[in-house]
């Protein structure tokens, strides 16, 4: 029992770091319709500038002769991503308006290429261990008193997580520019017309979801370094999308927890039957799954169509 | 001046519905096929053939069938990957399994088996649409390629996990394995892309290309008129697994050799094919073959001058054609969205009022 219990926690920690990623293609789907799948590697790419700001080793460090802080550097990287999506807005979107979806779809993975590229190029290919001073290990608290075993990053993952959602509500439901960007989601034709101004909602939007990225890379890079294979993790967001529904927040988060669960417990009760590494495929069978009863997604807005 | 149709009269439905119907365009394609029946056969090399001719008649055919799904029935598929390991590893079965099988029988059945294979993963298609759906082909493309890497019955329980393709003969030349001459392997690829080309052509000009092309264009509507979604859906699944399977048998028998699943068949793959029929124009057949040119040729050309022309070191190189090759597809989408068959089009319309566009 403890063990499963252990599994499922395990798992909805997991699912956290899911959701993350899973978030900042939700951000960017309801303001402006396009299916980002350069997520990933804006995760990746935010996980190598910040690395470069903070770390000896960086061109950073080569061209001034010091490192920032870590405070310093997170901000300095959120100034990076801004200017990232500036200049996707500037070069790429400005001149897609009015496509259709998919060819949206495969600028996003030129984009992706492109910024993969890009990163390998400026900070070099090799695995870096990002450490932004966040715990590790196992919390010794629940291990002596309750023999539990739970890794310190991962708690703290969720709690940042659960931060980063309750920040980006209120930036959503408080501020003006979070009503426009509600306002641009729900239509942007009425945005326009009462002068939104839709270039900068999407600049805004693509930034925001940087900021998101940005959180990824550094999780995901105090787990496992900073290195090519974070840009993967866009594939493991995947299922968590059409699970929660393209459209909705809340929907990343939850879908994100039950792909996490789900993918924890199949992997140690089932996997071993059919020759294990299930993990590859049975998040996508799973959302798969919930898609033929609710096509929409879990939370995704009821599909009407029409003629 | 030359390509011009006036004069060209047509007194029969049959020339009316030629898939030519311009005299010149008869005569451009004429001149292709014979160059490539008869000319190229007798100058080829090893590189020529691998790197750059079966590479690309793979590549084609690939395309063809994603073109299929994609671009005339509008399902969006990210599992071409997957289908092309199906296409291979149903030909290796069949190849060990029934020695004596002929060859050509073996990629015909290798594509039988993934046509089957599609139609199941194309099940979901008829509840959910559009990115959910592209997301759900992936389900299929993870899928596969685990089941090929962790079942041994598939690689014949072979130690490293790989399938090697064992030499096998067609009409008394050997298409298959190291010894094969690299004339009779092009010739074997390049008649089932011919043939497979001028089904696709036909087949969606017909009753049932016409019932893709309006699922896609409206699918509420075309059922509304009586077209039968589950039909339409589900032969476009069928088709293009079909050919894709055949693309992936022929990647793996005759182009590659040997293949191992998670190298060769990989997601990347996948993006590979989708990003041939983008750049090459979405529901068009001739299409699928300027795109998979153009992406087979770039990375070469890229890579030559970079690397030879500059002198860049290999890896600095690899990463600048990640990145060139991004932003080029990027460019060509905001320029020409449509692909390189509309810009074909274009062309022909200028061609035929050229020397005097007034």
């Amino acid at each position: 029992m403890m063990f499963f219990l252990e599994t499922v926690i395990s798992g909805l920690m997991a699912g956290v770091m899911y959701s993350l990623v899973a978030l900042g293609f939700v951000l960017i789907f309801k303001a402006s319709g396009v299916f980002n799948f350069a997520q990933g590697v804006f995760a990746l790419f935010a996980g190598l500038a910040l690395y470069d700001f903070i770390s000896m080793d960086g061109w950073f460090y080569e061209l001034f002769g010091f490192a920032l802080p870590v405070w310093l550097g997170i901000i300095a990287t959120m100034g990076v991503m801004v200017i990232v999506a500036w200049l996707v807005e500037l070069l790429v979107l400005r001149h897609l308006v009015n496509q259709e979806p998919i060819i949206l779809f495969m600028s996003t993975i030129g984009l992706a290429y492109f910024l993969e590229g890009l990163g390998d190029i400026l900070f070099g290919s090799d695995v870096k261990p990002l450490d932004v001073g966040l715990p590790s290990g196992a919390s010794d608290y629940l291990l002596d008193n309750y023999n539990f075993y739970v890794e310190k990053l991962e708690v703290v993952a969720a709690l940042i997580a659960a931060a980063l959602v309750i920040v980006l509500a209120i930036f959503f439901q408080k501020t003006r520019i979070g009503r426009a960007l509600r306002a641009v989601a729900d239509d942007h034709q009425a945005a326009l017309s009462v002068g939104i101004s839709l270039r900068m909602i999407w600049v805004v939007v693509w930034s925001v979801s940087g900021f998101v990225a940005l959180v990824a890379g550094i999780m995901w890079g105090s787990k496992s370094g900073v290195q090519f294979s974070l840009s993967l993790i866009a594939l493991k967001a995947l299922p968590v999308l059409i699970l929660g529904g393209f459209t909705s927040v809340p929907g990343a988060i939850i879908g994100g927890l039950i792909i996490g669960v789900g993918e924890k417990v199949a992997e140690i009760y089932a996997g071993p039957f059919i020759g294990g590494a299930i993990e590859n495929w049975f998040a996508y069978m799973l959302a798969l799954a919930f898609l033929l009863v609710r096509p929409q997604g879990l939370f995704g807005e009821k599909i009407i169509e029409r003629v | 001046m030359f390509y011009r149709e006036a004069g060209q009269f047509k007194t029969s439905y049959t020339a009316d519905e030629a898939i030519f119907p311009i005299l010149q365009d008869r005569f451009f394609i004429g001149a292709i096929l014979i160059v490539a029946f008869g000319v190229i056969p007798f100058f080829i090399d090893d590189y020529w053939a691998n790197a750059i001719l079966i590479h690309f008649l793979v590549y084609a055919l690939a395309a063809l069938g994603l073109n299929i799904l994609t671009g005339y029935c509008g399902q969006v598929s990210l599992g071409t990957g997957g289908f092309m390991a199906v296409g291979a590893y149903a030909s290796y079965k069949l190849v060990t399994v029934f020695p004596e099988m002929n060859f050509i029988v073996v990629i015909l059945m290798s594509g039988f088996i993934t046509a089957a294979v599609g139609v199941f993963f194309g099940l979901p298609s008829l509840r959910i649409k559009g990115f959910y759906l592209a997301v759900a082909t992936l389900a299929a493309q993870f899928f596969l390629v685990w089941l090929f890497n962790k079942v041994g019955w598939f690689y014949n329980y072979s130690p490293t996990g790989m399938i090697v393709s064992p030499p096998r003969e067609v009409f008394g030349f050997l298409v298959t394995g190291p010894d094969a001459h690299p004339a009779a392997r092009y010739l074997f690829c390049l008649s089932f892309v011919v043939v497979f080309a001028w089904a696709a052509k036909n087949l969606v000009r017909g009753r049932i290309g016409r019932n893709w092309m309006a699922i896609r264009d409206m699918d509420i509507a075309a059922e509304l008129i009586g077209i039968r979604p589950l039909e339409a859906k589900l032969t476009a699944f069928a088709v293009s697994s079909f050919y894709i399977g055949i693309a992936g048998a022929l990647y793996f028998s005759v182009w590659l050799g040997t293949a191992e699943p998670t190298e060769a068949f990989d997601i990347n793959q996948s993006f590979f094919v989708l990003f041939i029929v983008i750049i090459g124009g979405l529901g068009s057949i001739m299409g699928s073959f300027m795109g998979a040119a153009f992406m087979v040729l770039l990375p070469i050309t890229m890579k030559s001058i970079m690397v030879d022309g500059f002198g860049f070191a290999v890896g600095a190189a690899k990463h600048a054609e990640v990145m060139l090759l991004g932003s080029l597809i990027i460019l060509f989408l905001i320029l020409e969205p449509h692909g390189l068959a509309r810009l074909w089009q274009i062309l022909k319309e200028k061609l035929r009022r050229w020397p005097f566009p007034y």
